[in-house]
């Protein structure tokens, strides 16, 4: 009985409250007791979607990660705006990228962060979590592709995932 | 307001103008259904990312409070975004959309 009216999620919680007081323009009692249900209700009905919590999540890398993905947004933007707008055609390429993480919450992190970086997007995940599908617009060899997705973001996020 | 920030809004109204036209340039031009793929989801974060900039520069230089919505905006953006494109790439996986001559590697068949 009491498990229903429990907050299963703590910090999911916390951010639906304090996104719902910024959406609503300023903190009232009306947008409080929103928030309170919002914060209640969308965490039970996603309940059984959510992996497994990781054992520990080093979450004060995390601001480091998220500079480090937004200023190579920016730079391979250029690269993808160049390449668009210049004569030669594209080489585009599939590419099987090898997996080391196995948690679900980093292997999504790292397609999404795969697919915002200009030039790639992540297409697929294997069955077994051990493979991810990579197209890149215009790749010069696999390998290179590989190692600079290993280097720049699968390395931190293991890190933050140990 | 200060002619710097009218400056820098100009600036950053005028660089995210240019990437999402580009974007759209890119639809149109490149060859096929998965580098397409590539416009929309690419130039344009860094065009929204640059035109919300130049928003929060603008409420913040005319008083109202610093705009924390228009990054609630570029947060949900850059979540929704990378699912979107999956699911694009997934569902021409599936249906075997063809790929330009000279892809190099296959898409899956699972």
């Amino acid at each position: 009985m009491f498990d229903r009216l429990s907050f299963p999620q703590p910090w999911l919680s916390l951010i639906l409250f304090i996104t719902w007081q910024i959406l609503s323009d300023g903190v009232s009692g009306g947008s409080v007791v929103l928030g309170l249900i919002l914060a209640w209700i969308i965490p039970q009905i996603t309940h059984g979607f959510w992996p497994e919590r990781p054992a520990f999540v080093k979450t004060w890398r995390m601001p480091g990660y998220i500079l480090r993905v937004l200023k190579d947004i920016v730079v391979a933007s250029f690269s993808v705006a160049w390449l668009i707008l210049s004569p030669r055609t594209p080489r585009p390429a599939f590419i099987s990228y090898p997996l080391t993480l196995d948690h679900p919450l980093a292997i999504s992190i790292l397609a999404s962060t795969i697919s915002l970086t200009p030039g790639t997007v992540s297409a697929d995940v294997s069955d077994d979590n051990q493979t991810l599908l990579i197209h890149a617009l215009d790749a010069g060899s696999d390998q290179e592709v590989i190692d600079a997705i290993y280097n720049s973001y699968e390395k931190p996020l293991m890190e933050m995932f140990k | 307001m200060s002619p710097f920030a009218e400056y820098a809004i100009s600036a950053l109204l005028l660089f995210g103008g240019v990437f999402t036209l580009i974007g759209a340039i890119g639809l149109a031009r490149l060859p096929d259904f998965y580098t397409r793929l590539h416009g929309p989801t690419k130039a344009t974060t860094v065009g929204v990312g640059a035109i919300m900039l130049s928003s929060v520069i603008y409420f913040t230089a005319i008083g109202e409070g610093i705009g924390i919505s228009e990054v609630l905006i570029t947060v949900f953006l850059f979540m929704t975004a990378p699912v979107s494109a999956n699911m694009l790439a997934k569902a021409a996986m599936h249906i075997g959309v063809k790929t330009m001559e000279g892809t190099e590697g296959k898409p899956w068949e699972q």
